[in-house]
C-alpha cells in the first residue's frame, strides 16, 4: 500500500509535482501515466525517500520509506534509466545490494535466473543492451521479495516478448497480493497491464480510476458507417448530442449514437448501409481527451483573469 | 532470453531472514562493490606500483651520486628516499577515493544504493571502513616493500638504514597511514561535492594549491601558517628526522586526520540533507 497525501515538489520556482493525493492498493497492478515531464519519476523518488517533498507526505506500508528497518523487504524498485555502475557485473551488483540486509547469496542466483540473465550475469553491466539493463533492474526490484514493487518505465527498450513477459510478471505479483505501481507513457500497453490508473499531467492529478471506467468516461465510443449516401445519412443523424466527421469516401465517423440507433434510422430512411462498426476508444484516446481537458481547464481562467 | 517467471508461482521461495539493514552488513556490501570494479583494482595496483617503483627508481638515482661533503652526508635520509613514491601515490589513492563516491552519483548507482539503505549514512560509513581497510592492507606492505627495496639499492654505497633506527619504522608505517588518510579525504570530498572533476580539483587544491597560496604571504606569516596546512601536517609522519619548521609526526598526522574527519562530517551532513 502506497499512500500519497498532498505531495508537492518545487525546484526553485518550478513546480514539478503539485499537491498529489492518491492511494495505490495491493492486489492489482496500478499504472502511473502521464506525458514525459509530468512528474512521474519525481513522485516515485519522493515515495522512495530519495527526494524530500516540499510539502505533503508519502508512506509505504504505513511508514515513510526511510523509517523501515528492512527496506528491501518492503519495496523493490526499478529506477529510471540505468541505476547500475557500468563497470560492475550484474551478479556483483545484485550481491552488493543483497548484502546490505543479509539476503542470502542463492537468492541472487534465483532472481538472475528469473529474469533470464544467467548467461551474462558475470559480464559488466555497461555492455548490456537496454532490454538487458531493464531485466537487471527488474531483478534488483525482486531481490528482497518485497511487498511493494515500484517500477519506473519498465517497458522502455523491451521487445514485444519482453513486454509480454513484464506484463505477466506484474500481474503475477499483483495476484500474490503485492502492491504493484508502474509508470509508463505507453498508454495502450498500460491498458493491457494495469487494472487501475493514476494519470497526472504537469504534476497534477488528472484521473484516478479503473481502466474501463476511465476509457468509458473520458472518450465517447465512435461508430464507423459506410453507406451509399453519406450526406443524406449525416442530415438524418444530425443533433446537438451527436458529433460526426467525414472520413474517406462514403464513410462517416459518428459519436453519440449506438450502432443500433444508426442502423434503425438508416433502414427507416431507406439508406443502404455497407458497413457499420463500433470502434472502441483506446486508452490513448482517453488519455488525449483527459489531458486536453486539463489544458482547456486552464485557458478560460487565464482569459477570465485578463478581463 | 526466454526464461520466464511463472506468474502463477510465487516470484520466489519466500525469503526468510528478517532482512534488516545493519552497519556491518553495509560494510560487507561496500567491500563487494569495491572489489568488483576493475577500475578500483587498477587504481590500487597503480598506487602500490608507484610507492615501490618510484622509491626504487629514486634510490637508484641517488646511489649513483652519493653525498661526499659532510653536510650532504649528515642530511642524507635513506628512509625518505626509499619512500619518495608516496608523493605520487597519494594522487592515485586520493583520486580513487573521489571516484568511489562520484562514480555512484554519475551512473545513478547512488539511487539504487539509497533505496537499499534509505538512511544513507551507513553507506558513507561503510565505504569509509571498506576503503580504509583495503588501502591499509595494500599500503602497509607496499611501503615496507619500498623501504626494503630502496635500502637494498642504497646498500651498494653503504647509504642504507634499518628499521630499528629511531623513527624509521614509524615513518614507513606512517607513510601507509598517510596514504590511507588521503584516500579518505578524497572520499569525503567526493561525497561532499558529488562531482568527479570538482572533487579531484578540490583534492589537489587542498594538497598543493594551499601551500602555493600561503607561499605568497610574507615570510614570517607563511612559515607560521604552512605547518598547519593539510599536506605539510600530514606528511610530517613520513619523515625520520625532526624538522623544526613542521609539526611533530603524530601531531601533524592527527591534524590531517582531523581535517579529513571534518570533510567526511560535512559529506554526511549533505548526504542527509540533499536529494539523491
Amino acid at each position: 500500500m502506497i499512500e500519497v497525501r498532498g505531495l508537492t515538489k518545487r525546484y526553485g520556482g518550478k513546480v514539478a509535482v503539485d499537491d498529489l493525493t492518491f492511494t495505490v492498493r495491493p492486489g492489482v497492478v496500478t499504472g502511473f501515466l502521464g506525458p514525459n515531464g509530468a512528474g512521474k519519476s519525481t513522485t516515485m523518488r519522493m515515495i522512495l525517500g530519495l527526494d524530500a517533498p516540499t510539502r505533503g507526505s508519502a508512506t509505504v506500508n504505513g511508514k515513510p520509506y526511510r523509517e523501515h528497518a528492512a527496506p528491501l523487504r518492503e519495496v523493490g524498485a526499478l529506477l529510471e534509466a540505468r541505476s547500475t555502475h557500468p563497470g560492475r557485473s550484474a551478479y556483483h551488483h545484485l550481491l552488493a545490494l543483497a548484502q546490505t540486509c543479509g539476503i542470502r547469496r542463492s537468492r541472487v542466483d534465483e532472481v538472475i535466473d528469473a529474469v533470464g540473465l544467467r548467461g551474462v550475469a558475470r559480464r559488466r553491466a555497461g555492455g548490456f543492451s537496454l532490454g538487458m539493463g531493464q531485466r537487471l533492474g527488474i531483478a534488483t526490484a525482486l531481490l528482497g521479495d518485497p511487498r511493494t514493487v515500484i517500477l519506473d518505465e519498465p517497458l522502455n527498450g523491451l521487445d514485444t516478448e519482453g513486454i509480454r513477459w513484464i506484463r505477466s510478471l506484474l500481474q503475477g505479483l499483483a495476484a500474490e497480493g503485492k502492491t504493484v505501481f508502474v509508470s509508463s507513457h505507453l498508454m495502450n500497453e498500460m491498458a493491457l497491464t494495469a487494472r487501475h490508473l493514476i494519470v497526472i499531467g504537469r504534476g497534477r492529478l488528472i484521473a484516478d480510476a479503473g481502466v474501463e471506467e476511465l476509457v468509458a468516461g473520458a472518450a465517447r465510443n465512435r461508430v464507423r458507417v459506410r453507406s451509399t449516401d453519406p450526406d443524406a445519412l449525416a442530415a438524418l443523424l444530425r443533433s446537438p448530442e451527436v458529433a460526426m466527421s467525414h472520413a474517406e469516401d462514403g464513410v462517416l465517423t459518428v459519436s453519440g449514437l449506438s450502432t443500433d440507433q444508426i442502423g434503425t434510422a438508416a433502414a427507416a430512411a431507406g439508406i443502404t448501409l455497407l458497413e457499420l462498426t463500433a470502434q472502441q476508444a483506446s486508452l490513448e484516446d482517453a488519455f488525449m481527451t483527459i489531458t486536453r481537458d486539463a489544458v482547456e481547464f486552464r485557458a478560460p481562467t487565464a482569459t477570465g483573469a485578463k478581463r | 532470453m526466454t526464461t520466464m517467471l511463472d506468474p502463477a508461482a510465487p516470484a520466489s521461495p519466500t525469503a526468510t531472514a528478517p532482512q534488516r539493514v545493519t552497519q556491518a552488513r553495509v560494510v560487507r556490501s561496500e567491500w563487494t562493490k569495491l572489489r568488483s570494479l576493475p577500475s578500483t583494482a587498477w587504481s590500487l595496483l597503480t598506487t602500490a606500483v608507484l610507492v615501490v617503483g618510484f622509491g626504487a627508481l629514486y634510490s637508484m638515482v641517488r646511489v649513483t651520486r652519493p653525498p661526499r661533503q659532510p653536510a650532504g652526508v649528515a642530511s642524507f635520509d635513506p628512509t625518505t628516499i626509499s619512500l619518495s613514491g608516496v608523493q605520487l601515490a597519494q594522487l592515485a589513492i586520493g583520486v580513487l577515493g573521489v571516484l568511489l563516491i562520484t562514480g555512484e552519483y554519475a551512473t545513478g548507482m547512488a539511487r539504487t544504493s539509497f533505496v537499499a539503505v534509505p538512511r544513507r549514512l551507513p553507506v558513507l560509513w561503510g565505504k569509509t571502513t571498506a576503503f580504509a581497510l583495503t588501502t591499509l592492507a595494500l599500503c602497509v606492505p607496499a611501503t615496507f616493500a619500498a623501504f626494503l627495496v630502496g635500502q637494498s639499492i642504497l646498500a651498494a654505497e653503504q647509504l642504507d638504514t634499518t628499521l630499528d633506527h629511531p623513527g624509521v619504522a614509524r615513518a614507513v608505517l606512517g607513510s601507509a597511514l598517510y596514504l590511507t588518510a588521503v584516500g579518505l579525504l578524497g572520499l569525503g570530498l567526493g561525497g561532499l561535492l558529488r562531482n568527479t572533476a570538482g572533487a579531484i580539483a578540490s583534492l589537489f587544491g587542498v594538497l598543493f594549491a594551499l601551500q602555493i597560496i600561503v607561499g605568497f604571504l610574507p615570510e614570517t606569516w607563511s612559515s607560521q601558517i604552512s605547518r598547519y596546512l593539510p599536506a605539510p601536517a600530514g606528511i610530517a609522519i613520513t619523515g625520520v628526522r625532526p624538522d623544526p619548521t613542521s609539526l611533530g609526526p603524530w601531531t601533524g598526522f592527527g591534524l590531517f586526520c582531523l581535517y579529513t574527519a571534518i570533510v567526511l562530517g560535512l559529506a554526511a551532513w549533505q548526504l542527509r540533507r540533499r536529494d539523491a
